[in-house]
């Protein structure tokens, strides 16, 4: 696109004629039009999908994947509740903690099999995070992102003062998954269903009243609906999805530890969501699969890659704050031309 | 009588800590996350001056305050000016600026325990039987005194009184001529110049150590958290609950819950009255 010769001309933007022809019922008329709506997602989903098969040819990046993934579903948890109900949780590694720490103690000290001890993780991690975090709902902007963050760094300080669970050492023996196609279809099978029911459910009547929330929430209130409610409501999906994730990577590693609660698991996801772009979900995903193949690139590298990232979450958040994939959805929407004023 | 005495020195040494972060975000409402950074880089700064450059102390001294302004100010002009008034950008853009800052030390070299600044005064003496030195001694008086430097300084001097009128109702002081970003640029140079001033005063205690960072980090929210975010003496009381409260667990339970003190703080005080002991928000700004 040339450079404006002089100021009066703007940049206008119009919806491409397929958009607009595929948002009725007419989209089925003609392929072209199906493949248009259905071309991205299904990139995604068959891409995802054949990832860890094409990846035979090089076993080494086939983990990586998995945990490409179980950053996505943090980053997919960050974005929920910071784009869609207004409290920015700092607090992803909190999730990640205690799934991972419940699903250990279920798999080594009860003896549960994989196949219990992650759903049962996974909601009893959601019911302990939402309650936990109950107090902290009628706080807002920074108070909240404040003690959301500090809650991580306090469970790793009482595990390590009062040596539970293992202490310092962590909690080893835990069961590994049967096989690796177990192992990635899981977790892969687990993203995309997350992705596409939280696409669903933020357009549902209730993505409405959240968005209320995060807006206006006396005008909520007005409404004679209860915020408070609705932020527990909030704050228990996204916890279940963060605990998923923690409990899968127990499994993973075999060792569930107090690094569960590192602030990798808060600083990444939020990284990814704005690389990616705040409030589109996709791009949560999108960001993690970046973000997360990028730093195992630059393993070599050491703390250094941390600069990276933050260095790249500066320059996102300050320079090009919509993300890739809103400037990615613009572009495949809509053509922009010069007009004169 | 040691309880007392040691009680005092970390209070001290926390509002210390605390200081730049409650006076740029008392001046100019920005969270300045990247704080403890800045406090670990101003160390690092006057350990290269000495021991690379060979220049004698008092000079490195002024260096480091000068340069960890310098950073500061830096800092507001090309990035945080751009996303301001916008709180969540502004918490994970200057947290990520200072964890860029930590971590590229570390990889830069700031590992292990060789790295440490001489005391100004060393060895110790014996007050009320308990041992203290005299670098810990040094560090109240000089503490008390730049409270009161700075008390003079933001109300019997333009600058420091522009300050204020920005802090007090911004629209206000911009009718009045005042300009709202040189100001934060000067608050955020000063919170900054800050916390190299405590590095230098605190860091010949221990060694200079990239986790030390952190939880400045953290003691500067606690203690800011607990006083109420942007009142200054609410910072100075906030540190000496917390400063006391870390020596009895330190005297009576373990070295171990000084940290779990100040997370705790921080939780409790923001769930019960999250403006503070002495904050002025408002209650509608904070919670619904």
């Amino acid at each position: 696109m040339e450079a404006p010769k002089t100021e009066m001309r703007r940049k206008e933007r119009i919806d491409r004629g397929i958009k607009v022809r595929t948002e009725g019922i007419y989209a089925l008329s003609s392929l072209r039009e199906i493949i248009y709506l259905m071309g991205p997602r299904l990139l995604l989903i068959v891409g995802l999908l054949l990832l860890p098969l094409v990846l035979e040819l090089v076993p080494y990046w086939k983990r990586v994947v998995n945990i490409m993934c179980v950053y996505a579903l943090l980053a997919l948890a960050f974005d929920f509740l910071a784009n869609y109900v207004g409290l920015v949780c700092l607090g992803g590694a909190f999730f990640i903690g205690m799934g991972g720490y419940l699903s250990a103690i279920f798999n080594s000290y009860l003896g549960l099999p994989f196949y219990l001890s992650i759903p049962l993780a996974t909601i009893l991690g959601g019911v302990f995070c939402t309650v936990l975090l109950l107090p902290c709902l009628p706080l807002r902007g920074v108070y909240f992102a404040i003690v959301t963050l500090m809650y991580p760094l306090l469970m790793t300080r009482i595990i390590e003062a009062f040596d539970i669970l293992g202490g310092t050492n962590g909690i080893s023996g835990i069961d590994s998954f049967p096989n690796q196609y177990v192992e990635h279809y899981a977790i892969i099978i687990v993203t995309l269903l997350i992705l596409f029911a939280l696409r669903r459910f933020v357009n549902q009547d209730i993505g409405l009243v959240l968005r209320g929330v995060k807006d206006n929430d006396q005008s909520v209130r007005a409404s004679g609906i209860n915020i408070t409610t609705m932020k527990t409501l909030a704050v228990f999906v996204s916890a279940l999805i963060g605990c998923f994730g923690g409990a899968y990577l127990v499994h993973l590693y075999m060792w569930a530890g107090i690094s569960l609660f590192a602030l990798d698991f808060s600083i990444i996801p939020i990284a990814a969501v704005v690389i990616g772009g705040g409030g589109t979900l996709v791009g949560a995903v999108v960001g993690s699969f970046i973000l997360v193949p990028l730093s195992e690139a630059l393993r070599d590298l050491g703390t250094f890659r941390i600069v990276i990232y933050c260095a790249a979450l500066t320059a996102f958040i300050v320079f090009k704050s919509e993300g890739i994939m809103v400037y990615l959805q613009r572009k495949y929407h809509q053509f922009e031309r010069w007009v004169k004023v | 009588m040691e309880v007392l005495l040691y009680g005092i020195i970390n209070s001290v040494i926390l509002s210390l800590l605390s200081l730049g972060f409650t006076l740029v975000y008392s001046i100019s409402r920005l969270p300045n996350f990247a704080h403890g950074a800045l406090y670990i880089a101003a160390g690092y700064i006057v350990w290269l001056v000495i021991n690379k450059l060979g220049l004698p102390y008092p000079v490195a001294i002024v260096v480091g305050i000068l340069a960890t302004s310098l950073i500061g100010a830096l800092i507001y002009r090309f990035i945080i000016i751009r996303i301001r008034g916008m709180e969540i950008s502004e918490i994970i853009a200057t947290y990520a600026i200072g964890l860029a800052i930590l971590e590229g030390l570390r990889w830069g070299g700031l590992r292990g325990m060789t790295f440490t600044l001489p005391a100004i005064f060393p060895g110790s003496v014996i007050l009320f039987d308990v041992s203290v030195d005299y670098q810990r001694i040094f560090i109240v008086g000089i503490g008390a005194l730049t409270f009161f430097l700075l008390y003079l300084f933001t109300h019997f001097n333009r600058i420091g009184l522009a300050l204020r009128g920005i802090a007090q109702d911004e629209r206000a002081a911009m009718m009045l001529g005042i300009d709202s970003d040189m100001t934060a640029i000067v608050s955020l140079a000063i919170g900054s110049g800050l916390a190299a001033f405590a590095a230098i005063l605190l860091l010949p205690l221990g060694n200079i150590v990239v986790e030390a960072g952190y939880s400045v980090l953290i003691y500067a929210i606690a203690v800011c958290i607990i006083g109420g975010l942007g009142s200054w003496g609410g910072a100075i009381v906030g540190s000496f609950i917390i400063g006391f409260v870390q020596i009895l667990t330190e005297r009576f339970l373990s070295t171990h819950f000084q940290m779990v003190v100040a997370l705790l703080a921080i939780i409790v005080t923001l769930l019960l009255k999250p403006s503070g002991l002495f904050g002025k928000q408002k209650e509608l700004e904070e919670r619904v």
